[in-house]
């Protein structure tokens, strides 16, 4: 046994070595997670309520769904202080487009103009994970989600933020049928035709499975639905239709209204 | 001149794989990080003075193991055996809390055998201290150590560097403020065994809730001199309620290539006895030199 005469140490090792920066890092990572599924004629966005920094908890509910037009609801992850401001900015920008086209931007047009915005800042990021959900023009519901630099897609589902990789895969799985066969002689699976109570349920239970195995999860769970004009409610509102502890309200129309509902549930989850 | 390689002594560490740690350190994605738990633990000392009860010590810990943001056990024992006198709970890398607090055990064991008497705490404490510090840190244990011998309660924190304190109240992992919050504004002197108790559960909790390293129930150990009572899962505040879906999978959902089905059993051939040392009907008996049986050198060749 020996020891190396001139031991092949990496450069940064060597004492002689670049002198140590120290920066300002302007970011921070809150924790938390978002999730949205969309329907034939409704979109369910959710997140939970807890933001934290490293092993801290900063509040037990802190706002990451909102609520931008009657038929659209962006959900924002990763950075909280950017999260806040980027949802005020876009409300802004639906405001003015507003002001000026006398008529509340669609979900597709909203979508786009978040990918200008975050591409506008491609050098200096908001760092946030954007899942934008709603109603389409065309009565279907509908989920977009964005990189924090604006590439974006439509999805059925999709999970983002701290348990993005414990609740994609179980997405993945049952709306989309992955890694599953029917039965034979059985219709094939379609994904993005769940019925609501199915998704709903499927939203609780990943968010209770996400607090059971990842620490930054926890506290209290927002649900906004969305459902096209005309669609019943029956499903939603119905006698023994919601799971015990939750709470529902409905969100009143914010402009004229033009028939599409959105509803918020709440649910307390485990706190530790 | 070519440069003669250096002698290794015969005594202390090897850093013979230093330079080929750093080098894979380079290749990979970083040296492997070990496991490490996030926690919540915390002694204190009770009884004695005037209230009339027996002193002794409680320590308590919360169940959560953690590897980065993930729960990686919702209910592990933090609490580790010494001796039938002395606890220790652990906070830091798992394995190293593990191995150093059965170490320990063991040579508390044979140093109690040789000096025909129960170790004390303090012997305790020394030998993780003298072993912690011989490893700079790296071994990443940082204790709570409690226990009641002939001298009385004792109560210690020993640090991974191997630093000791020695005091009434204590708490250490990433829940250590939480916990101490509440002793702080709590902790009295001569406390009943149940205040005792009740103060040590308080603590943790506040951990288990406030601290995202820590998280699931209340551990919590009692030692007097009449013995150790250990109240495993003593509060469990935090039981997962029922999924609203069921996800048991119809049978048939996984798709699969190939079917093949093989007999384990190739041949059988049974052959009624009548019983041991009997003569056995077809049974062909083949005589075998003496000491020359299985395993023998003979015996060796029967079965090539």
């Amino acid at each position: 046994m020996a020891l190396y005469h001139n031991a092949p140490m990496a450069h940064s090792q060597e004492p002689t070595a670049a002198p140590i920066e120290h920066r300002f890092n302007p970011y921070s990572d809150n924790g938390g997670s978002i999730l949205a599924i969309s329907g034939k004629d409704f979109s369910v966005i959710a997140g939970d309520t807890r933001q934290s920094e490293g092993y801290n908890i900063q509040t037990r509910y802190a706002r990451k769904v909102w609520q931008l037009t009657d038929k659209a609801v962006l959900a924002t992850n990763g950075f909280a202080a950017d999260g806040n401001n980027f949802v005020k900015r876009v409300k802004q920008r639906l405001e003015w487009y507003e002001h000026a086209h006398h008529k509340p931007m669609g979900l597709k047009s909203i979508a786009r103009m978040i990918q200008t915005m975050l591409y506008g800042k491609r050098f200096f990021p908001y760092y946030v994970y954007n899942i934008l959900g709603g109603i389409e023009e065309d009565g279907s519901g509908a989920v977009y989600s964005f990189d924090p630099v604006g590439s974006y897609e439509r999805e059925a589902c999709r999970a983002a933020g701290a348990a993005q990789s414990l609740i994609q895969p179980f997405l993945d799985n049952q709306i989309y049928f992955k890694n599953q066969q029917p039965e034979p002689g059985s219709q094939p699976f379609i994904p993005g035709n769940l019925p609501l109570a199915t998704v709903l349920s499927l939203v609780v239970d990943s968010f209770t499975s996400a607090t059971e195995r990842h620490i930054e999860v926890g506290d209290g769970m927002e649900i906004y639905i969305v459902m096209n004009k005309g669609r019943t409610t029956d499903d939603l509102l119905g006698e023994g239709k919601l799971q015990k502890g939750m709470q529902i309200e409905e969100l009143g129309a914010l402009g004229e209204g033009s028939g599409e509902r959105t509803f918020l549930v709440r649910q307390a989850l485990k706190r530790d | 001149m070519v440069s003669k390689a250096v002698e290794a002594p015969n005594v202390g560490f090897d850093f013979s794989n230093y330079a080929r740690n750093e080098f894979f350190g380079q290749r990979l994605q970083g040296i492997p990080k070990a496991t490490s738990t996030g926690t919540t633990i915390v002694g204190v000392i009770f009884g004695g003075g005037d209230s009339g009860e027996e002193p002794g010590v409680c320590l308590g810990a919360d169940t959560r193991a953690t590897g980065g943001p993930i729960v990686a056990d919702k209910n592990c024992e933090k609490i580790h055996y010494l001796t039938p006198q002395i606890r220790c709970c652990g906070a830091g890398t798992a394995a190293d809390t593990e191995f150093v607090t059965n170490l320990i055990s063991s040579n508390l064991e044979l140093h109690a055998l040789s000096q025909g008497r129960p170790a004390r705490v303090v012997t305790a404490m020394t030998m993780l201290k003298q072993y912690l510090f011989r490893y700079q840190g790296h071994v990443g244990a940082h204790l709570v150590l409690g226990g009641v011998d002939v001298t009385g309660p004792q109560l210690f924190t020993v640090h991974a560097h191997g630093s000791t304190d020695k005091l009434p109240y204590v708490t250490m992992g990433s829940g250590s403020l939480a916990a101490m919050a509440v002793f702080e504004s709590s902790f009295k002197e001569n406390m009943k065994r149940e205040e005792a108790i009740a103060l040590v559960s308080r603590a943790i909790r506040s951990g288990i809730f406030n601290d995202l390293g820590s998280g699931s129930n209340v551990d919590v150990a009692v030692i007097t001199k009449n013995g150790t009572e250990n109240l495993r899962n003593y509060e469990m505040p935090n039981e997962r309620g029922l999924k609203s879906r069921n996800y048991k999978f119809r049978r048939g959902t996984t798709a699969w290539t190939k079917e093949s089905i093989r007999s384990l059993i190739v041949s059988e051939e049974v052959k009624s006895t009548t019983g041991a040392g009997k003569d056995q009907g077809g049974v062909e008996v083949v005589a075998v030199p003496t000491g020359a049986g299985a395993g023998g050198e003979e015996g060796m060749e029967i079965d090539s």
